[in-house]
Parts: C-alpha cells; structure tokens; sequence
C-alpha cells in the first residue's frame, strides 16, 4: 500500500488528505452537535447544584466528569468559580471542574480519533480527567482557602432557577454552536490534516519508528515548560503536536505538551488572579503543571 | 424596562449587547440597556454563565449569545 515512489507517494497523501477532509469534518460535526445537545442538559448552575451535595473526594471525579460536559468560556471562568464557591463546594472540587473543562475538548478529541486512532483519542480523555482529579484533590489537600480573594467569599446569591429550554431551543443552540465552533477551526483542522496526509503518504515507516523513541528525561519537563505560557484552542495544538510527533518526539511528552497549552495558560492566568490571591494561583499552576508532568513520563513508559 | 447585559467583556458579550439594543431599537418601547462587568455583582444575580441576559432583574439567559430576534422574543414573552 505504500511504496515510496514519488509519483504514489503524493497520489497516496493527497487521497488521505481529502478522504480525510471530508471524514473529519462530518465527524466533527455530528460529534460537535449531540455534545452541545447533551451540554444543554448540563448548565453551570444545575452542575453546581449537584456538586454540593457531594462529599469531598468524589466531587473531584464527579467534577472532572462534569468539567468535560459543562460548556466553558474562558469568560465565565470568574463568576464561574465565584457561583462554585458561594455555593459552598470544596476549593479542590471547584479546581478539579476549572482543569477538565478547558483541556478535555470535543474538537481535539474528534481530530485525535481521526489522525491518530481511537486508543490515542480515549488516552487522551483519561490523562486529562486524571490530572483534572488528581490536581483538585491536591490542592484541596493543602487548605488553600484563604488565598482566594475575600470578596468571593462575601458574595451571597439566589439560585437561579433553571432556564426552561424546550426541544426546539436545543436543536437551536446545537446547531449555532456547531457553527461558532466550525468557523473557528477550521483552518486548524485543513492545516492538521494536510500534515497528518504528508506523514501518511512520505514516511510511515519512519514514523512509527520515531513513535517509539522516548527521548532525554527533561523532554517532558521542557515541553510542559514551553506549553503553559502558550495558549491555543485545543484544536490549533493538533498540528503542532504532529509536527512534533513526526519529528520524534514521544507519545507521552506530546499529550504533556497538548495539555500544558490548553488547560494553562498566560490569559487564563490573569482571569484567574480577579478571584484567587498570587500563592493560590501559582499553586494552582503548579500543581497542574507537575500533574501534567507525571502523566506524560507515565505514558512515555508505558508506550513508548 | 431595564435590560441588562451581565459579562466581564469579551467579544461575545459585545455581539449580545448589540443584538439587544438592535431589539429594543425595533420593538420601539422605551428600554434602557446597560452592562454589568463587575464579577462580585454579576455572581450575586446567581450568574454563572456568560454572556448573560436580565429583562427587569430577572436572568432570562445565560451563556449563549441571543440573536435580535431571540431577544425581541424574550422581551415580548414576557409582557
């Protein structure tokens, strides 16, 4: 199936590329539209209501697992954490739902599945909800609440009732989140699939050869380094990551990277420091930063 | 009546601010259309979503960005 003659070659990536186009973005877009449907049952306000009622360590997982249905903005994350605190759920509850929601991502998901396979693209869901746990139950173990900023504490708000969304609104609000989403990424995806068909068609072989080099010990530490100031939605990372990939670098540094520039980053940092004092918020990068860390030299281990 | 459009000031929440002026603009009634950025104020209407919407105090919508027409529909459901 791949022979290495120029002339095959190219057929072979151009053939992946737009049989991949087309696969993907119907993928993306189903996929992408019963996730907002089921996002419409899951509105940060019943999200909260549940999770106050949840004893200590398992509203970690419980808030992971929600992290990942709950739509989140960036935006939101302020009066987000603000309604979670007032609510009275744990601070490491809270900061367990603040690390999933962002880092585990339907886009990245879809296109992980698409270019690399389903088992890269459920490593990807279960590294993430396991630092999202592991890093709230961490930081909620070192009894941080004082360095939140005071005012949160002082906040007292009703509940909200629950907005009645009738079916048709779902379909609706599906449908122009698919867009919104679509017409954000797009060209991330063309350009992640183009680089996924170039490896496809030019140097499989290689490439799986490369798949197994595990690279100096610092390589997970750097790319963490190097991830947490950038910032990218989870989809524009793809192609980066398989650049890298390609180049050689190992399965587990390169999940670490994908999930240092999405779950953390310099923007978020400063949304953040509105309600958390300067100790919390370094903790709270901290202790992401060393879970994401440990996940990706647990990978590297175990495939590569 | 007073609209109010709760949000710490993104893009999405100008999109909202401007479909619901355009709103009150066409439906003609005598409205007042403000934003709300401070978090604390916007945390206490129980807000945990934004962009945010609020006819007379009462959060409407959270988290999506209405278009005209969704907002025209709010306000005409409610009177």
């Amino acid at each position: 199936m791949m022979k290495l003659e120029r002339g095959s070659a190219l057929a072979s990536a151009l053939d992946f590329f737009i049989y991949d186009t087309v696969k993907i973005f119907a993928l993306l877009a189903t996929i992408v539209f019963l996730i907002a449907l089921v996002r419409s049952f899951f509105p940060p306000e019943r999200t909260k209501r549940a999770l106050e009622k949840v004893p200590a360590f398992l509203g970690n997982v419980l808030a992971a697992l929600l992290g990942i249905v709950t739509p989140f903005c960036s935006c939101s994350a302020v009066p987000l954490f603000i309604g979670f605190v007032e609510a009275g759920i744990p601070l490491g509850v809270t900061f367990s739902f603040l690390v999933s929601s962002p880092m585990v991502n339907e886009v990245a998901l879809v296109m992980l599945w698409g270019l690399f396979g389903w088992k890269i693209a459920l490593l990807y869901i279960a590294s993430g909800l396991v630092v999202a746990m592991a890093s709230g139950a961490g930081i909620g173990a070192l009894r941080l609440e004082s360095y939140v900023e005071d005012y949160v504490y002082k906040v007292r708000s009703g509940d909200v009732a629950d907005i009645r969304m009738t079916a048709k609104d779902r379909l609706l609000y599906a449908r122009d989140y698919v867009g919104e989403i679509l017409g954000k990424v797009w060209p991330y995806v063309l350009v992640g699939i183009a680089i996924g068909g170039f490896m496809h068609g030019y140097a499989p072989a290689a490439f799986l050869a490369k798949y197994a080099g595990a690279g100096a010990w610092y390589a997970v530490p750097l790319a963490v380094a190097v991830g947490v100031p950038l910032y990218s939605n989870a989809a524009g990372v793809i192609p980066i990551v398989s650049v890298l990939m390609e180049k050689g670098m190992a399965m587990g540094t390169s999940l670490a990277f994908m999930m240092a520039v999405t779950a953390l980053s310099l923007p978020e940092a400063i949304i953040l420091r509105k309600v958390l004092k300067p100790r919390l918020l370094a903790t709270y990068f901290g202790v992401v930063a060393i879970g994401i860390m440990l996940t990706g030299y647990l990978f590297n281990a175990i495939i590569g | 009546m007073k609209v109010q459009i709760l949000g710490g000031g993104c893009a999405k929440c100008r999109t909202l601010e401007a479909n619901a002026k355009a709103a009150v603009v066409e439906l003609g009634i005598d409205a007042e259309v403000e934003e709300i950025k401070d978090f604390a104020a916007i945390a206490a209407m129980g807000v945990m979503s934004t962009p945010a919407l609020a006819l007379d105090g009462e959060v409407k919508s959270s988290g999506r960005v209405l278009t005209k027409d969704q907002v025209k529909a709010l306000i005409q459901g409610g009177e």
